[in-house]
């Protein structure tokens, strides 16, 4: 066994943490020398600060956050690179049960779809309107997340403007169910385990999932500091093959059960295992006593999904630029390119025969259905991927794309 | 605090009411009268705009730093708090702010030598409260400790006859033994004892 590598990584407790937890309790870090010390945190922004002091090498971050980093949109970033994914889809939009009421009244159903259900938010947002009721209020995680801009989309697609006709809050996720049951707030798009929570205790309904609004989406990704990245090339391989062969295991469906366990732990999400299973077996209850099965809800390994796609990293950028929170350049573009590296994750994963995609990028929405692609190691097959709204991201084109975003 | 400058408007955003009292106590001691301690975050948008702070602390464990970060993004009513000292310049300071576990957010403009005694304030605080609860900890474990080895001389009393004296020799001697300390093989035998004891008898 080579030298050991000793790698200290940050994660928020939610289900989607689940990747680097299992790598650590599963021994796949350890079969790479690698001793991983996990270090449960409390916000992003902490994740963020102790990532700049050195206190982290890598950690659990939303998706958009090391591109927020690298353009300089946070406060005390250091460079940050992207290596890897930690999944795609685990989040939903989660409503009070008042706007479920009103939804459904004006033809909502308990089926997520997001045309169906944002359609019918739109005319209850307008009703408000009309009794001089002050707009709905929901809550996002950060303003750097995928959370915001899949929120932002699908109301935007369905005719709500996010910016004047809503209005949009940060709340931590494990405030997110209280706030919600005492009406602070009429709904949040969060990871799980909180929508589960909030179903499960009566105070909302969930009304649409991620998994919906942008199929193959990435949630989660490895943070890595670009200077240790850059000295400590074998330990960051070290640890993208634990990962791989982590998020394989997560993706395996006989060991939801025990992943259910280990993340319920007091030291990982410390919540009920019952809170995890519906996520992890793509059965969500909807609120009361229904459950709907959605396939690919959270997806932690198969369809290429610990791929950093630059295309991905360039559709967040192409929401920064929407919402009014960085202005679009050439430069900018190509810092948000550059912040998704998958050249890397190709160098490292090779040796363990995986399949890796051939392309850096792709057209997000091209793939309809379940498509067999270009792949090294074994055959690879992705997607359906793309928007709810036939809405489609290439990001060769990306100054058209933007310049087509309705504000 | 220098003559005639303008008093620092100081917001301390803490929870836990014992340790933002002592690090008001600090900050006052220093000369800095202009302070604002909440324990939520419940309304802290008006309080922010009531109060114009200088600068703003908040303890690492808040988990509402993110919604914090956003307002001062989007706040047009107050003065706009950017985080500690943006250009990393002073990256001793920052360190040492985050091993103390604290944050702190000044206005723009504001000159770093008049928030540097603050913060350093702040985390010298921090730190003894820190130390503080760590030994308080410490101390009920302690006690814990010693409550274990008593409850696991009971047992030795009291199922091998032994006097108090010989049930502590035993029990350290096992633990020599094991190179374990004392109040782990308490422990074992307290559970195994509770194991062992027959049904219907709660140890």
């Amino acid at each position: 066994m080579a030298e050991t590598h000793q790698i200290t990584a940050g994660f928020m407790p939610l289900l989607d943490s689940a990747v680097l937890v299992t790598a650590k309790e599963m021994g796949f870090a350890e079969f790479e020398g690698i001793e991983l010390t996990l270090v449960r945190e409390m916000s992003w922004a902490n994740i963020r600060d102790r990532l700049a002091v050195g206190h982290f090498q890598v950690a659990h971050m939303l998706a958009p956050m090391p591109i927020a980093c690298n353009l300089g949109l946070t406060p005390l970033a250091v460079p940050t690179i992207v290596p890897m994914a930690l999944g795609q889809g685990g989040n939903a939009v989660t409503v009070s049960n008042a706007v479920w009421a009103a939804m459904s009244a004006h033809g909502a159903e308990a089926n997520f779809d997001p045309a169906m259900a944002g359609h019918a938010l739109k005319k209850v947002v307008r009703e408000r309107v009309s009794q001089r009721k002050p707009p709905l209020r929901f809550a996002v995680v950060h303003p750097f997340s995928s959370h915001n801009y899949e929120l932002r989309y699908w109301l935007a697609a369905c005719g709500i403007d996010p910016s004047c006709d809503i209005e949009i809050v940060i709340v931590p996720p494990p405030l997110m169910v209280d706030a919600l049951a005492s009406g602070t707030i009429d709904g949040y798009c969060v990871g799980e385990p909180w929508n589960t929570a909030a179903a499960l205790l009566g105070h909302g309904h969930v009304a649409t999932v991620k998994a919906a609004i942008w199929r193959s989406s990435p949630e989660k990704v490895l943070g890595a500091g670009a200077l240790w990245a850059e000295e400590n090339p074998e330990a960051l391989s070290a640890l993208l093959r634990a990962l791989s062969n982590a998020a394989k295991w997560c993706g395996d469906a006989n060991n939801h059960d025990d992943l259910a366990r280990i993340l319920a732990e007091k030291l990982y999400v410390a919540q009920p295992v019952g809170w995890m299973l519906p996520a992890l077996r793509g059965q969500m209850p909807i609120g009361g006593e229904r459950t709907v099965a959605v396939s690919d809800f959270f997806v932690p390994f198969a369809k290429g999904a610990t791929f950093p796609w630059k295309s991905h990293a360039l559709w967040f950028y192409s929401q920064m630029v929407r919402w009014g929170q960085v202005p679009h350049t050439a430069e900018n573009a190509q810092i948000a390119r550059e912040t998704y590296r998958p050249g890397l994750y190709r160098a490292a994963l090779k040796p363990l025969g995986i399949a890796l995609p051939v392309a850096n990028a792709k057209v997000e929405g091209a793939l309809t259905a379940a498509t067999p692609v270009g792949s090294s190691g074994a055959s690879l097959v992705l997607g359906p991927d793309g928007f709810f709204d036939g809405g489609l991201f290439d990001p060769d084109k990306l100054d058209a794309y933007i310049a087509s975003q309705k504000q | 605090m220098p003559a005639g400058q303008k008093p620092l408007a100081i917001l301390v955003i803490d929870e836990n009411q014992l340790r933002a009292s002592v690090i008001e106590a600090g900050l006052r001691e220093a000369g800095y009268d202009n302070l604002t301690i909440v324990h939520d975050v419940i309304g802290i948008a008006r309080r922010i705009e009531e109060v114009q702070p200088d600068v703003i602390m908040i303890n690492l464990e808040n988990p509402n730093r993110d919604m914090l970060e956003n307002m001062f993004q989007l706040s047009r009513a107050v003065k706009r708090p950017i985080a500690m000292f943006v250009d990393r310049s002073d990256s001793a300071s920052i360190e040492a702010a985050v091993e103390a576990g604290v944050s702190a957010y000044v206005v723009d403009g504001l000159k770093r030598e008049r928030v540097k005694p603050v913060l350093d304030m702040a985390i010298s605080r921090f730190n003894a409260f820190s130390r503080m609860s760590r030994e308080l900890d410490e101390a009920r474990s302690e006690l814990e400790k010693r409550k274990l080895v008593g409850r696991a001389k009971g047992i030795l009393m009291s199922t091998r006859g032994l006097s108090e004296q010989q049930a502590y020799v035993l029990l350290r001697k096992t633990a020599m033994s094991q190179n374990r300390k004392i109040s782990e093989i308490a422990e074992s035998l307290i559970t195994a004892a509770g194991l062992l004891a027959p049904p219907g008898e709660e140890e």
